[in-house]
């Protein structure tokens, strides 16, 4: 069991989410290229990993009994720097480094850049593989860490995932939790029309997982759906996450043309006023 | 001295640049105007592969696959045995990367009339980081039996190869770079596959410059600042890897008595080694390799990178002295 969410922690974390995607804006501003859509979608989950789920030591990334947190889909790496530095892995500073020559913040993460990371990914498909070979070490061992794999709807199109799918249910790996980030866009348009995925829930219950679906905006639903995995033994969990592509940016939100562009000057000002603002529901503090 | 029918513009500041990928885009609307078979594949990459105007223009002979390039390979490879002419595009790192197998299988040793289109090949990708930069496809393919390599200069020699590539029978690769590039041939350039363009001679030339893709702007800047400092090359444009130009290679070696390969590749299996093959076989003279020394690029400008990873005009010139040094 996680350690309970107080109405004050719950504050603190939807506050936190907010300044990841504030730092997210100017982070893929300053870097020029790079991914809005899915990092923005991801925000929350990420904020809830970060700063309440995980059981790491941001000073001590290779601390052995850490729970795992593989990003499959790297492709929204910028969401997970933002919420490292924000955790302490790094200086805050670091992340204007994002993309350019030299830097410890490459355009998709590598393992042995970045401590903390765990795993080199962008090529979609395999990071499932690759948690549950860490799932099955755990287990070798007899450690207690979970290994948590975020995974993007569209690259439930690759048959590798699927590979992993099968095995992981086949070995009941009940340290083993996959989010899914249900946006519904990929890089040519709308998941439903460019590959259809669904019924999802249906196909991973006859890969023989647990399945639980969840509001990708709804930390609390997100950390009840993390505590019923823990409390389920003999399968493998997955989390499938409903999200909104570019939350928080209303000429973002569900448009798959934000996959992979950053915004310019004028749209990350525009963004950055609307999230400081909550969307024009308060005042800006930065006046 | 430069040869006939190149871009006049080719040593201005202000030539045109243009992306290697684009040629891709413009070859397949016109082969696929001239021929009803050639089909198109693309996994969720339409349009930074530049399959979205055939998609457009031939909508029934278009196919998305979605992410799944194991998929897309062998498909193709069904598609080929059965009288249609597919061609698939990708990032070079998941085909031929991720799908090397199924290419190795369904479509090589099978014999399928696929087309294989890698983009994004070399580390100029850039910012994406080494995960997206393809630099060893060159050597996964050349090695396949029945496989054809073509590695264009420019975004017209990418169009001509694409044209190409749909007219000869049999498995064709065809890498292409992301990055706006110099514009080094015209329309009037020779192209015949198979066949290493000679793009600059000197009157004395010591030594042999071999260069394919994106790389060949860089040896001919070389080429030229060595003339100037009294030291005569000649610059040959190696757009097909395979079948490699064997006699025009050995011959000009054996001419020049030395040689420096040029590849925004891993030096090891890539073209480096398939110039170091010929010149074994036939006529051995001292070479150097410019080109990725065994090491994954990063994430970076791409102009910067190709400083960084020694692959500079300045660093071709240095490879020619030191390699004139071994004669
Ligand atoms: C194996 C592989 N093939 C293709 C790509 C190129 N690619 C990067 S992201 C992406 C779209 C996948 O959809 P999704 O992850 O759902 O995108 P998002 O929701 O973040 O926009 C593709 C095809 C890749 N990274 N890996
Ligand atoms: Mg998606």
């Amino acid at each position: 069991m996680l350690e309970p969410l107080h109405e004050k922690k719950l504050k603190f974390l939807e506050e936190k989410a907010n300044q990841i995607r504030e730092d997210l804006i100017e982070t893929l501003l300053e870097a020029g290229s790079g991914h809005s859509a899915g990092p923005l979608g991801m925000t929350d989950i990420f904020t809830a990993l970060y700063f309440h789920i995980l059981n790491h030591h941001p000073r001590n990334p290779n601390w052995e009994d850490r729970d795992r947190l593989v990003l499959s889909n790297g492709h929204i790496c910028p969401v997970r720097y933002v919420a490292m530095a924000h955790a302490g892995y790094f200086p805050i500073e670091e992340l204007k480094t994002l993309r350019k020559i030299n830097s410890r913040l490459q355009g998709h993460p590598h393992r042995t850049a970045l401590p903390g990371v765990e795993t080199t990914s962008g090529p979609l498909g395999s990071g499932l593989s690759q948690s549950v070979g860490m799932a099955l070490a755990g287990k070798l061992d007899n450690k207690k860490y979970k290994v948590f794999c975020l995974m993007s709807d569209g690259e439930h199109n690759s048959g590798n995932l699927w590979e992993a799918a099968m095995f992981a249910g086949k070995n009941k790996l009940n340290n083993l939790i996959g989010v899914i980030d249900r946006n519904n866009i990929q890089i040519d348009g709308f998941t439903e029309e460019i590959m259809p995925i669904e019924p999802l829930k249906e196909k991973y219950e006859a890969f023989n997982w647990h399945v639980i679906e969840v509001d990708g905006h709804n930390i609390e639903a997100f950390v009840d759906a993390v505590n019923e995995a823990h409390a389920i033994y003999e399968k493998p969990t997955v989390i499938i996450a409903h999200t909104i592509p570019g939350k928080g940016v209303s000429f973002m939100e569900n448009d798959y043309t934000w996959h992979g562009k950053p915004p310019d000057k004028e749209e990350a000002k525009k963004a950055l006023s609307e999230l400081r603002t909550l969307g024009g529901k308060i005042e800006s503090e930065h006046k | 001295m430069l040869a006939n029918k190149l871009n006049p513009k080719i040593f201005e500041k202000d030539v045109e640049m243009k992306a290697i990928r684009d040629g891709y885009g413009d070859g397949l609307l016109i082969a696929g105007e001239a021929n009803p078979d050639i089909v198109v594949l693309c996994a969720d990459l339409t349009e930074s592969t530049r399959s979205q105007k055939f998609a457009e223009k031939f909508p029934k002979r278009f196919f998305e696959l979605g992410v799944a390039e194991q998929n897309l390979a062998a498909v193709a490879a069904g598609l080929g045995v059965s009288g249609k002419i597919p061609f698939i595009s990708s990032y070079a790192t998941f085909s031929p990367g991720r799908n090397w197998e199924q290419i190795r299988t369904t479509i090589a040793y099978n014999d399928s009339n696929v087309k294989i289109a890698g983009h994004h090949a070399g580390i100029m990708t850039g910012p994406d980081g080494a995960t997206h930069e393809a630099t060893e496809d060159v050597a996964i393919m050349r090695t396949l039996p029945n496989m054809r390599v073509f590695v264009p200069c420019d975004w017209i020699e990418a169009k001509k190869a694409t044209i190409a590539a749909a007219k000869l029978w049999g498995p064709t690769y065809i890498r292409f770079a992301r990055e706006k590039s110099p514009v080094v041939t015209t329309e009037k350039t020779p192209f015949t596959p198979g066949k290493a363009e000679i793009l600059w001679q000197s009157k004395k030339p010591q030594a042999l410059i071999v260069a394919s893709g994106v790389l060949v702007h860089n040896a001919l800047l070389a080429a030229r600042e060595l003339e100037n400092e009294k030291i005569g090359t000649v610059v040959l444009n190696l757009h097909t890897i395979k079948p490699i130009d064997e006699e025009k290679i050995a011959s000009l070696a054996q001419k020049c008595g030395a040689a420096v390969s040029v590849e925004e590749h891993q030096i090891y299996g890539g073209i480096g080694s398939a110039v170091a093959e010929v010149l074994a076989k036939n006529h051995p003279v001292p070479q150097e390799f410019i080109g990725m020394q065994d090491t994954f690029g990063e994430s970076g400008n791409p102009w910067d990178l190709v400083k960084k990873y020694g692959m500079d005009a300045k660093d071709i010139r240095h490879a020619v002295k030191k390699v004139l040094r071994r004669k």
